[in-house]
């Protein structure tokens, strides 16, 4: 059984444009896979703006392949960085991070996702923090997290990549929940952000 | 004697006393706060010589992540306690993140100076 939240897109269109990669548990520590989570965003976002419509104006679709870009390179590193700092890896768990593009009449979007692993506990936490994210003003969060972890060095404020694409991308976010067949101890959380370009 | 700054593989902060600016340069996606805490004692370095204006000119900046907004934010706030200095945050329309990030710098810190030219 699995659950949603959020606007979660489940049936994509039989023919569209899609690309997914998919990384397995490395030896290697995260800190030092870090910078691919930035270099794989830049590849997703360069590979979809080569979708976009063509448009008469050179200038006009030069600045429109830098604003498509600049959105899904932003929203997809931190859907990815998520991922990877949230993920079980004890069970060889992959992360999975894609890109759907949806064309409907001139408007374009940006389907970004990613799927990883994590405990029940965790899942449980995550859903509490999703509640709070789609009841509140998410401006207000914004500067409600900052101020909450003003005073510490360490820390930092929680969900800020979710709010941040939510505020200033437009993003629309959604999010599905499922026990892993393999282990009911296991959550796999495929999470999307859907956006306009 | 050469400028203090922090490098890394993408990126480079530097602080020039002598204009009283921290310029911000390439790509910053560092994975965690612990890792910010050069860039921010930079940051703290220039805010403590108690400049009238300090500058933060982020124009070359292409990249931050939501870690980086989020460590650029805790100093904006921090600034408050600042009455002395003025903070001009300089940005480009260039770079399209700019446009749609910085103006939540303005409200942490109502009195900021938000230049994206």
């Amino acid at each position: 059984m699995s659950q949603i939240f959020g606007e979660f897109i489940e049936e994509f269109p039989l023919e569209h444009e899609s690309l997914e990669l998919s990384f397995t548990s490395s030896s290697r520590p995260i800190e030092e896979r870090w910078r691919n989570n930035r270099l794989s965003a830049y590849f997703v976002a360069n590979y979809f703006s080569t979708f976009l419509p063509i448009d008469e104006n050179p200038d006009r679709r030069e600045d429109r392949i830098e604003a498509t870009r600049n959105t899904v390179s932003y929203v997809g590193n931190e859907l990815l960085e998520n991922a990877m700092k949230s993920n079980e890896e004890n069970n060889h768990n992959k992360v999975k991070f894609g890109i759907h593009f949806l064309e409907e009449f001139e408007k374009v979007t940006a389907v970004i996702f990613t799927e990883n692993s994590i405990t029940t506990q965790k899942a449980r936490e995550f859903q509490a923090f999703i509640r709070e994210l789609l009841d509140a003003d998410p401006n207000e969060l914004y500067v409600q997290q900052i101020e909450k972890t003003a005073e510490s060095e360490d820390s930092e404020a929680s969900g800020l990549g979710l709010l941040t694409a939510i505020n200033d991308y437009s993003a629309k976010l959604g999010w599905k929940f499922e026990i892993a067949p393999s282990n009911p101890q296991i959550v796999i959380v495929t999470t999307m952000a859907q956006v306009v370009v | 004697m050469a400028n203090p700054e922090v490098k890394g593989d993408d990126y480079q902060v530097q602080y020039e006393p002598a204009s009283s600016t921290v310029y911000f340069k390439g790509d910053i996606t560092l994975g965690s706060p612990k890792e910010y805490v050069p860039i921010v004692k930079l940051l703290d370095q220039a805010a403590n010589a108690d400049p009238d204006t300090l500058t933060l000119n982020v124009k070359e900046l292409a990249f931050l992540n939501s870690s980086g907004i989020s460590m650029l934010s805790k100093f904006v706030l921090g600034m408050k306690k600042k009455k002395g200095t003025q903070l001009v945050v300089l940005g480009g329309k260039k770079v399209p993140w700019q446009g749609k990030s910085l103006k939540n710098l303005e409200r942490l810190l109502p009195g900021l100076k938000l230049v994206v030219e």
